[in-house]
């Protein structure tokens, strides 16, 4: 534990309102969160510079583990960190760390229920020009299948400070997805992150969106959008896909007559599935699931990129005035 | 039919291994973004490959009886799409459309966007099971192919690498030929401090491998080496290739941000007057 004179030292970064890759905001908030807890102990391999780890590295060489390119020995490692008593939090590129290395999570972090944090970066589509053998779609899936694990996909750069702060203190496994380019700030100033609470921006009359990660910004768009056509959307950021926040979702799911997620990932197994499977079996309504349709990703421009696989606000836009049959 | 001019002759091969360096810092420059370093560490191998020893078609890629080449460090994808423009695989005009949106010339190699290229790669350590996966069925086959396979220095971190090693020695592999660019450099740093990886050959050699440790720019060295590699019966080789990241231009050689940095123009006009584009 560090002591109350290095914490006041600590320069603390909210990221509230700012624009920010929530790969920088989890850099700094990771180091600072080394200041407060000596517990805290990094791994990374070898793209310590991309998932800005390295930050943690210069502050506290002594607690960071460079594994090299080896994503397996890196998650079994932090495993054992765990049971060291230490709280690790591991981290590479988003494909890597939870397809090369998935089951090693399975057996020894989530069988276990070790304390092993598992924060990747290089989620999704806008990974741009390395294309598809670096973008991950398919990784929410892969970890909400597991049992214990928690699955976070934050938003912006304020929600993801929080998000590292509160997983630290949590006791458990839990992944966390990060995404490589700048996003806006969506979250209000007054934003409390809790595991598992999804945060309601409005419930709308004709339609509510669910959306995370980089796809809330682009809800809100669409509200406003759909808004001028005398359409009111409901937005609702479900950060959290493991545990889902029922609650928010019958609320939602009740005041409307068409559910829409959102996700830069694909539409099978992560948020949209977990959102299908959810309201199938206790308030079936209609829900049309908008990510990525079956395929791989590709190299290119980001922004080129979510307009090819339909990941804007007008495709959001586009799919609800189909579905309303406006 | 061979269609494409392949030699013994090194100063012709040194003249072809010029020209893709020169190709491959065009095509990054003009993608803004890629993998310099790594691409111009083993140019000098693949050259060798595709303009000297690999039986090859490039107007019938799926040719039956050619040699293959896996490219396991997928991210020198520049390499490997300018050897193949130069043979004669597709037209050379298609390298400008590097890592632009919808272009075959992804990333990292996809053998679903682009003719000549084996199997997609880009996650790092699977590229020597595949090659002896090929390697088996090729035996299986009684056939005269030979596999090669180009790792990098600090993909052998990975440990499926040593699963592929293990298996290539136990089933006597003497159809596979490996190549470790021991360029010294991963992202993070050296890969001495990264991760070690030292000592390489005797790991190698206690799984059973034939070792060859050559200078990995010498042309005369690597065509020697690919000829006795090629009489090593009853194990797989590896030709572990001393290299220097960046080689050939002296503002990204040894120097580990060019990893992943792709040249900027004014760089690429240093670049290309160091290398002499127009002539010797
Ligand atoms: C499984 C996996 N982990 C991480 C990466 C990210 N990555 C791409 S290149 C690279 C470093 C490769 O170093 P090396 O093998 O020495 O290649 P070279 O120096 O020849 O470029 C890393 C870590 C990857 N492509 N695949
Ligand atoms: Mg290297």
């Amino acid at each position: 534990m560090g002591s109350r004179e290095e914490k006041s030292a600590v320069e603390s970064q909210s990221f509230a309102g700012q624009a920010v890759a929530t790969r920088d905001a989890y850099g700094a908030a990771l180091t600072e969160l080394g200041k407060r807890n000596e517990k805290i102990v990094v791994l990374d391999a070898d793209l310590s510079g991309s998932t800005k780890t390295a930050k943690f590295a210069k502050a506290f060489p002594d607690r960071f583990f460079n594994m090299g390119i080896s994503e397996q020995d890196m998650v079994g490692t932090a495993g054992g960190l765990s049971l060291a008593g230490k709280i690790p939090f591991a981290s590479t590129f988003a494909i890597f760390e939870t397809g090369r290395a998935w089951e090693q999570i399975r057996q020894t972090i989530c069988y276990s229920r070790l304390n092993v944090k598992l924060v990747a970066t290089h989620a999704g589509i806008t990974v741009g020009e390395d294309g598809a053998s670096h973008q991950a779609l398919e990784d929410v899936a892969l970890m909400r299948v597991l049992p214990e694990m928690v699955v976070i996909v934050p938003s912006d750069g304020f929600e993801t400070k929080q998000v590292i702060d509160t997983i630290a203190d949590y006791k458990g496994p839990v992944y966390v997805r990060l995404g490589r380019a700048k996003v806006p700030a969506v979250m209000p100033a007054d934003y409390k992150f809790r595991i598992g609470k999804a945060y309601k921006f409005h419930i709308g009359r004709d339609v509510n969106i669910i959306a995370n990660g980089i796809m809330v910004s682009a809800a809100l768009q669409a509200r406003e959008l759909l808004s001028k056509e005398g359409i009111d959307a409901g937005v609702i950021n479900m950060s959290t896909v493991k545990p889902l926040d029922t609650e928010i979702l019958l609320d939602a799911a009740k005041n409307t007559e068409l559910i829409v997620t959102a996700e830069e990932h694909s539409i099978i197994g992560g948020l949209g599935g977990a959102v299908a499977e959810f309201l199938s079996e206790y308030h079936p309504i209609p829900v049309k699931r908008i990510g990525t349709r079956d395929t791989f990703g590709g190299s290119g421009k980001p922004d080129e990129l979510l307009k090819l696989y339909g990941l804007t606000a007008e495709d959001i836009v586009k799919t609800i005035k189909l579905a309303l049959g406006s | 039919m061979a269609t494409v001019t392949q030699s013994r002759d090194i100063e012709f091969l040194k003249e072809q291994a010029r020209t893709v360096r020169i190709e491959i810092l065009k095509m990054l420059a003009q993608a803004g973004s890629g993998h310099t370093g790594g691409s111009l560490s083993a140019a000098d191998i693949v050259t060798a490959l595709y303009f000297y020893k690999m039986q090859h078609r490039p107007d019938n890629p799926k040719w039956p009886e050619r040699d293959r080449f896996i490219l396991s460090k997928g991210h020198a994808a520049p390499l490997l799409y300018t050897v193949l423009a130069l043979t004669g695989y597709f037209d050379k005009s298609l390298l400008g459309t590097l890592r632009k949106t919808g272009s075959p010339l992804q990333g990292h190699p996809s053998s679903k966007m682009l003719q000549g290229i084996e199997v997609s790669t880009g996650s790092l350590g699977q590229g020597l099971s595949i090659a002896n996966g090929m390697a088996l069925g090729l035996r299986l086959d009684d056939s005269h192919s030979r596999v090669y396979c180009l790792l990098g220095d600090g993909e052998i971190q990975e440990g499926q690498v040593w699963e592929a090693a293990m298996t290539a020695g136990h089933y006597a592999l003497d159809n596979l030929c490996a190549f470790v660019d021991l360029n010294s450099l991963q992202i993070d740093g050296r890969c001495e401090d990264v991760m070690k990886i030292d000592p390489v050959a005797e790991k190698w050699k206690a799984f059973n491998w034939h070792i060859f440790e050559i200078d990995g720019h010498n042309m005369e060295e690597i065509v020697n080496t690919l000829d006795e590699a090629e009489k090593i019966k009853g194990k797989p080789s590896v030709i572990l290739a001393k290299t220097i990241k960046g080689k050939g231009v002296s503002i990204f050689e040894g120097k580990v941000q060019y990893h992943g940095l792709a040249p900027t123009k004014e760089e690429l006009e240093i670049a290309l007057k160091e290398l002499g584009e127009n002539g010797k």
